[in-house]
């Protein structure tokens, strides 16, 4: 099977015909009816049980940061299912295509699939989830009603969902890039990549960029300015100094993406000379500053979750964090160190002996740091009363699993190692080991740990639990093989093998992978049963586990305004405090509470940029230069809304409140 | 230290009478925290500059048997572009000035200058760019070229979408006059404006100077 070609761009449509939908392709075409028919149903239920205005005006307008948190979740958990079907396609391919055997996937598919994987894994799966958790639980934790900046909060939602709906366009309109999930030049240039695939992962990515660079900023913002009286930085919640440390990472790193970004788009649209071959141009330029962007890219993605398991440590063995002050210096280290080591993803580059040590010994130095944690946790555990809810399950398989991938970091550090090791599947091994180790156990953690925070009853053990081990176990199946294989020298993104002495490896590595597909099912399955179950796992105190910070002092799930009166704070577990020393929920003189209001700019600006995408993508230059227009045009209207915020009357406060208490006595 | 809190209760523990847990009378109003955002902004937009800079530090010199610097740049017209645009960033000064002191009208008169000034130094721009292109020093001439389209071009588009905001608010100020919002806007985009300023003397000294140098 031959790659698209397309027709000269056309005035009216571009480079868009109706080549670029795949009839031919039997596994997309399958995909595609799957997901109109999919489509249809959630369309047809929404109209049936009268859920659209509900839903645009509680969710998609909504600037409320608790409903942006869920909405955020909703989007990672979708993508990953996109993400790990990816995964498991490749799985299969590996498995069987060894010798005779071409497999089932021809190789510009199958280059699609592990670049797309790689993509939505990360922009559209991991960050997604950690937007999401801090979204949630930053200004719970901090005793704010909001965040900083709650319009931003919402546009940067719908910017990153417009980033994951191009990506899933490309499936069926066109194609996806077939350059690894760094899209490094010359191959992704026109001369390699003349198809719209790069063009598709070029857009996303800057779209949802926009998306996270101000949700970077607005939570800095928040956590600088807003929170509660007594809360001075020393007394923060570590969920919260990690998140700051993450966002802040996010701010100086993502503009160096934008900016990679858009001279690889040169490249592409006006032939410019940046990362080609030829007048001066210089490749390595490009591996470089993409890689500024992506070793703290890699930390902030494991930093919140780092937060997410010093939470769920104290709360399950009832004890205070073991050593917070070494927890926050170690947070920072990783977050400086973290801009320093870069070129240990190329040391094959040949920059030098000099330089490659200087890499090497910095990378081998954030062990330090990581490994200071590590300990914090085993303390805080040792002589803890500890609950082995599904959390801190998480939080174990954690602590065995990622000190693991720790390891084979270090390994991969020593520059002589890794020219050995370099783009093998030890590589993939070790960088799976970590995130799913870390960032995936960690959301999943969080998201069990929090559940009932966020809709009021908890979610089912047994199913939790299933699903637990089930990916422990999946992820030791699937990722050992890949270590003994890349020691033998098996490099990375094969879609065939010749020698059918590996194959062994590969099937065990497949077999891992179907019991992660059973681990997410167990999760989904989870979800239904908890909903359907939420009666008997009704939580009426909002504060199930007997936690320690904030977010477990109001309701669950908790009013818009999360808090009647703002608390004030003597303690880091400041809750713990409160709870310890019998602090009273004062139950009258409310006050009205000053609210922002919804708006529907975020999605409507986010819209008009996924169309100039679109437009972009396909070179329609009309409709890029006209929905660019119409963006700017839009952006100016909104600027001039003054009235972007209300009161909530001190009797409608009253009455939420005065139902908790009826609440919370009946309980008692 | 921390030991000891891990262990004993807080010395105000159980016994004293608890201190206050809730701002019962709700005067914790947590500060405004737009400057700060949108300085953290223009930090964000400044790695991007960053960015550009170092790119035309590494290719800067690969003029792939093109035209150079010393070739291509007439510092003469630069020079008048600088100064069209710090003096740009004096009359928005005197904008902010007249704001403090609740000049509606003096403020969109300062304004209107710093537009102006912008403007001229945006057609000079893009004068030296049709000039450059139509000499066959486009941007897919040399690696060179390119960075330097690239640098100076996203200073000027940066140039160009500041006047466009700083006419919207001229709008704004007239109809809506120095309200706490509007004033507040009128901060952010001076903060803007500087910068740009300072983007600016980094690029004319590091791109125009230096790049005349053999």
């Amino acid at each position: 099977m031959t790659p698209h070609v397309y027709p000269p761009a056309d005035p009216v449509f571009g480079k868009l015909s109706w080549g670029a939908i795949p009839l031919h392709d039997p596994i997309l075409l399958s995909t595609f009816v799957g997901v109109v028919i999919g489509g249809l149903a959630v369309l047809a239920l929404l109209t049936r049980y009268r859920l659209w205005t509900p839903l645009w005006r509680d969710w998609i307008t909504s600037i409320d940061h608790k409903k942006i948190g869920i909405m955020y979740m909703v989007l990672g958990l979708v993508m990953l299912l996109r993400g790990f079907a990816d995964a498991i396609m490749m799985r299969a391919q590996q498995a069987m295509a060894f010798g005779e055997n071409v497999g089932y996937l021809p190789p510009h598919h199958y280059d699609q699939i592990f670049t797309a994987h790689g993509v939505i894994m990360i922009f559209f799966v991991a960050m997604p989830f950690i937007t999401g958790l801090m979204n949630y639980l930053v200004p719970l934790m901090i005793g704010a009603r909001d965040v900083a900046f709650p319009f931003l909060n919402n546009f940067s939602f719908w910017m990153t969902t417009v980033g994951a709906v191009l990506v899933m366009a490309s499936l069926f309109v066109g194609e996806f890039a077939k350059t690894g999930w760094l899209a490094y030049p010359p191959l992704s240039g026109l001369d390699y990549s003349p198809d719209v695939g790069m063009d598709y992962y070029i857009w996303a990515l800057q779209i949802a960029g926009v998306g996270t660079t101000l949700s970077g900023i607005n939570l800095i913002v928040t956590i600088v300015k807003m929170r509660a009286p007594g809360m001075d930085l020393m007394k923060m919640p570590i969920f919260v100094w990690t998140s700051l440390c993450s966002n802040v990472l996010i701010v100086v790193s993502f503009p160096v993406l934008t900016a990679v970004l858009a001279m690889l788009t040169l490249d592409r649209y006006v032939d410019t000379n940046f990362f080609t071959s030829s007048l001066g141009g210089n490749p390595m330029m490009y591996v470089n500053l993409i890689w500024i962007w992506g070793h703290p890219e890699v930390y902030i993605l494991i930093l919140p979750l780092f937060g997410v398991y010093s939470e769920v440590v104290s709360t399950y063995c009832s004890k205070r964090l073991f050593g917070y002050s070494s927890m926050v210096y170690a947070t920072v280290c990783i977050t400086i160190l973290s801009y320093l080591v870069w070129l240990h993803h190329f040391f094959t580059m040949g920059s030098g002996a000099s330089v490659n040590s200087f890499f090497g010994i910095t990378t081998m130095i954030i062990s330090i740091p990581t490994g200071a944690k590590i300990f914090n946790w085993l303390f805080t555990m040792y002589r803890g009363r500890i609950r082995f809810d599904v959390p801190m399950l998480w939080t174990l398989g954690f602590m065995v699993t990622f000190t693991v991938g720790g390891m084979t970091g270090v390994l991969l550090a020593v520059p002589p190692a890794d020219f050995v090791l370099h783009n093998s599947l030890f590589l993939v091994a070790h960088f799976h080991n970590v995130i799913i180790g870390g960032v995936v156990f960690g959301i999943f953690a969080g998201m069990a740990y929090w559940f009932p925070k966020a809709f009021g009853f908890r979610m089912d053990e047994f199913w939790g639990k299933v699903s637990f081990w089930f990916w422990l176990a999946g992820y030791w199946f699937a990722f050992t093989p890949l270590y003994v294989l890349g020691l033998m020298g098996v490099t990375r993104r094969m879609s065939h093998f010749d020698d059918t002495t590996l194959q062994p490896w590969f099937v065990v590595a497949a077999f891992g992978a179907v019991l992660i597909a059973i681990g997410i099912a167990a999760f989904l399955w989870c979800i239904v049963v908890s909903i359907r179950r939420r009666e008997s796992l009704r939580d009426v105190t909002g504060d199930p586990w007997g936690g320690r910070t904030l977010e477990w002092s109001t309701s669950s799930p908790p009013p818009d305004y999360n808090f009647a009166f703002t608390p004030v704070v003597h303690d880091t577990d400041a809750w713990w405090d409160m709870k310890r020393r019998g602090a009273e929920r004062p139950l009258s003189g409310f006050q009205p509470i000053h609210m922002p209001k919804n708006t529907a700019a975020g999605v409507v600006l986010a819209a008009i940029s996924g169309v100039v995408g679109f437009a972009l993508i396909w070179h329609i230059w009309w409709l890029a230069a006209l929905s660019f227009t119409a963006l700017v045009v839009a952006a100016i209207v909104h600027t001039f809304n003054y009235h972007r915020d209300y009161h909530i009357p001190a009797a409608e406060v009253e009455a939420t409140e005065a139902a908790r208490t009826r609440l919370l006595s009946l309980h008692v | 230290m921390s030991e000891a809190v891990t262990l004993a209760p807080p010395s105000h523990g159980t016994t004293g009478t608890p201190p206050a847990f809730y701002d019962l009378e709700g005067r914790h109003h947590p500060q405004n925290g737009t400057l700060l955002g949108f300085w953290l902004y223009l930090m964000s937009d400044l790695l991007i500059f960053a960015c550009l800079f170092a790119t035309y530090g590494v290719l800067g010199r690969n003029y792939a048997a093109g035209p150079s610097g010393a070739d291509l740049f007439e510092l003469p017209l630069i020079a008048v572009n600088t100064a069209l645009l710090l003096v740009s960033s004096i009359t928005y000064g005197m904008a902010m000035i007249a704001m403090q002191a609740r000049r509606k009208r003096q403020v969109l008169a300062w304004l209107a200058a710093t537009g102006l000034l912008g403007l001229g130094f945006l057609g000079i721009e893009l004068y030296e760019f049709h000039h450059l292109i139509h000499l066959g020093a486009g941007p897919g001439r040399s690696a060179f070229l390119s960075s330097f389209f690239a640098l100076v071009g996203t200073h000027g588009l940066h140039v160009f979408f500041g006047c466009l905001w700083l006419a919207v608010l001229m709008v704004q100020v007239q109809r809506m006059g120095l309200t706490v919002a509007n004033r507040r806007r009128l901060f952010c985009l001076s903060m803007f404006w500087h910068f740009l300023d300072v983007v600016w003397i980094g690029v004319f000294s590091f791109v125009y100077l230096m790049g005349v140098l053999p």
